[in-house]
């Protein structure tokens, strides 16, 4: 038997259809659906008098559009749509996380704190950020309307097997720098469409050491660097994550599951298509700059000069440093903030909040800074609750909100006025991303933490 | 979908690397449960500067767009073809279209072609110095051909024949339902399923 990854080891034993000439056709394990790129999907099934194959296999859940408060209710069309996800489930029988509900968060948050998402899975949904499960050594990528149709219909899906790609991150990270500052490093070194038609597998000591919340954060951010997905290896952290949740596989079939998945890693000498090497020491918390997550420096830089960088780059980068407003050479830690936003898919797990409250303890938000934190999911909510988290942030002037995702995406009532500069620990800094002519600097919820109290860029260190 | 053979029109030139799907049609757009609608969404924000180049009206009607590299990067968003489709684009040209914007491109009709960076530069200038100059797509022969300029470019078998015959993928799929359930058998038992 050939070496083979661990990505290819998930995908072929997921091949329902295998003809020369032909993309594979492959079987879905898991299919998340939320409300907004699920509607025309549900509507086409209506009218061919289609089904749903495996509602067995499908959760429903509403994030995207959701209130994060009842002081900002959904406009109408919002509802609308809510309505609509909600009519779904119930006609085609599709289990439902709907607003209100315990469970009810961000998709790629539920799923692996429900213990749905667990190792050698095949995951899709109709949103990029799928990558996230990834983590557990599962293959999970973003999908079109078209294709939720398709799974909805049918459980599979038409794809290339995708190409292999290596990232190796080794020795120890520096005190400071998080989950988010390693797959931050990883994007500005091999660009936005580094990873386009491969599947990034993140190995070495460094990604190992990595909590599986940390791995989230790492995978969540493939699509940014251009990947169809990203991997991490199954391990013992792995597994201790998914033992005793809710739909983790029990009594004898917890064995016979960790006698499969411990079958997946990639096999020693098993080739990459490519193989990229960092050390993990040269990693610093990043920020960045531009209207792209490559765009970033770190912490202790500077603005860049455009003129500086590769010709190739020059063009993009005077255009996102006219967008966001900044003048080359400027210190990071001299930019001021007008917003600071704790959440989303990449940065919304109890670790962050953690992590983020233990920086802002006994602290106050600079005076004229909105500070919101967003926890990923209602059960992340009650988990930092009863942990005391959301005292800390309350009384730091933080505002605590209800699950979704928020100012990340700019399609609810959290948004950037237009020229606002948000430090956010979310995964896209895209021009009117997080609201029409808002600015936004990507960074890790410790920086985010700090950068709310100082009111500028600032490690928690920098707090006095 | 309809079937596409051919594509034949003026052509528009977004000589930039990079645009996402954000810019292609903001996230608000996407509250909407229709599948149409979304054209004068396309390029909201950038289309608010008049020397935007979809404001200049030489390119009124243009049925193919040329762009940089990685274009449709970020959001898995369909809406973004959607909207380009009801622009009247029928074809997009880069030296590499992002994965997800490709895979959608396909499931509407609009012909997703991926040639060198010399050759998307080369028609970029072609247009922006002659912005009535006619651009070929052929799905068939899979070249694309303007004056000066013939390139072929890759798309597999089926995606063409998927294109040249208008199918509806499910369908497709459906006729290996056997073949499904098949597979389905031999799914391991610790699985999760929502109904555990």
């Amino acid at each position: 038997m050939t070496a083979r990854t661990l990505a290819e080891k998930v995908w072929d034993r997921h091949v329902v259809r295998r003809v020369a000439g032909e993309p594979d056709l492959i079987y879905v394990d898991l299919h998340l659906v939320h409300e907004v790129t699920s509607p025309q999907a549900f509507e086409g099934l209506r009218i061919a008098k289609r089904t749903v194959r495996r509602p067995d296999l499908t959760l429903a859940t509403m994030d995207h559009n959701v209130p994060t408060t009842s002081a900002t209710p959904a406009d109408e069309i919002s509802q609308k749509q809510m309505e609509a996800m909600a009519r779904n489930a119930r006609e085609f029988g599709v289990r439902l996380f709907p607003m209100g509900a315990p469970e009810q968060g961000i998709v790629h948050v539920i799923s692996p704190q429900l213990g749905l998402t667990e190792p050698g899975m095949t995951i899709v949904c109709g949103d990029s950020h799928t990558s996230t499960h990834g983590a557990f050594g599962a293959i999970a990528f973003g999908i079109g309307t078209s294709d939720v149709e398709h799974v909805l219909a049918t459980q599979t899906l038409w794809a290339d097997r995708p190409g292999t790609m290596a990232v190796t991150v080794e020795s120890a990270l520096p005190r400071g720098v998080w989950a988010k500052d390693v797959i931050l490093g990883i994007i500005s070194r091999i660009g936005v469409n580094g990873g386009v038609g491969s599947v990034i597998e993140y190995r070495g000591s460094a990604i190992r050491a990595l909590s599986m919340e940390g791995r989230m954060t790492v995978c969540n951010m493939s699509i940014e660097a251009g990947a169809r997905a990203g991997m991490i290896a199954p391990d013992d952290t792995t597994f201790a994550y998914v033992e005793k949740r809710q739909h983790a596989p029990k009594g004898a079939e917890w064995q016979r599951a960790l006698d499969e998945w411990r079958t997946l890693p990639t096999d020693d000498g098993a080739p990459f298509d490519r193989e990229v090497h960092i050390d993990a020491s040269e990693l610093r918390p990043y920020v960045s700059w531009g209207t792209n997550p490559s765009q970033t420096v770190t912490i202790d830089g500077h603005v860049p000069d455009p003129d500086a960088l590769e010709p190739a780059q020059r063009e993009a980068a005077s255009r996102a440093l006219r967008y966001m407003d900044l003048r080359a050479g400027t210190p990071i830690r001299d930019i001021t903030v007008d917003t600071v936003f704790l959440g989303s898919c990449t940065n919304a797990r109890i670790e962050d909040l953690r992590v983020a409250s233990d920086v802002v303890r006994g602290r106050k938000v600079r005076s004229g800074v909105r500070a919101l934190v967003v926890p990923g999911s209602m059960l992340v909510k009650a988990q930092a609750e009863r942990e005391g988290l959301d005292r800390v942030f309350r009384d730091a002037g933080f505002e605590w909100r209800d699950a979704g995702c928020s100012m990340c995406l700019g399609m609810n009532p959290d948004i950037l006025g237009p020229g606002e500069r948000c430090a956010s620990t979310s995964n896209r800094n895209f021009e009117g991303r997080q609201g029409p002519g808002g600015r936004t600097h990507l960074v890790s919820p410790a920086v985010a933490a700090a950068t709310a109290i100082a009111g500028h860029f600032a490690l928690p260190e920098d707090l006095s | 979908m309809n079937a596409v053979r051919r594509v034949t029109g003026r052509a528009l030139p977004l000589d930039r690397a990079n645009v996402d799907t954000d810019q292609i049609i903001p996230a608000h757009w996407l509250k909407r449960v229709e599948r149409t609608g979304y054209g004068a969404g396309l390029f909201e924000a950038w289309r608010r500067d008049p020397a935007f180049v979809l404001n200049d009206p030489r390119y009124a009607g243009a049925r193919v767009l040329i762009a940089g590299a990685n274009f449709g990067s970020g959001s898995s968003r369909e809406h973004a073809v959607w909207a380009l489709v009801e622009a009247g684009f029928r074809a997009v040209i880069a030296p590499r279209l992002a994965d997800i914007f490709r895979s959608n491109c396909l499931k509407s009709g609009l012909v997703p072609v991926e040639i060198a960076a010399d050759a998307v530069a080369k028609l970029l200038r072609l247009v922006e110095n002659d912005p009535g100059a006619e651009i070929t797509v052929d799905v068939e022969r899979r070249t694309v051909e303007a004056p000066g300029v013939r390139v072929a470019f890759t798309l597999d078998d089926h995606a063409r024949a998927r294109l040249l015959e208008g199918l509806d993928d499910i369908a497709v799929t459906l006729a290996h339902a056997d073949e499904i359930t098949q597979y389905e058998s031999t799914r391991a038992t610790w699985l999760p399923s929502l109904r555990d």
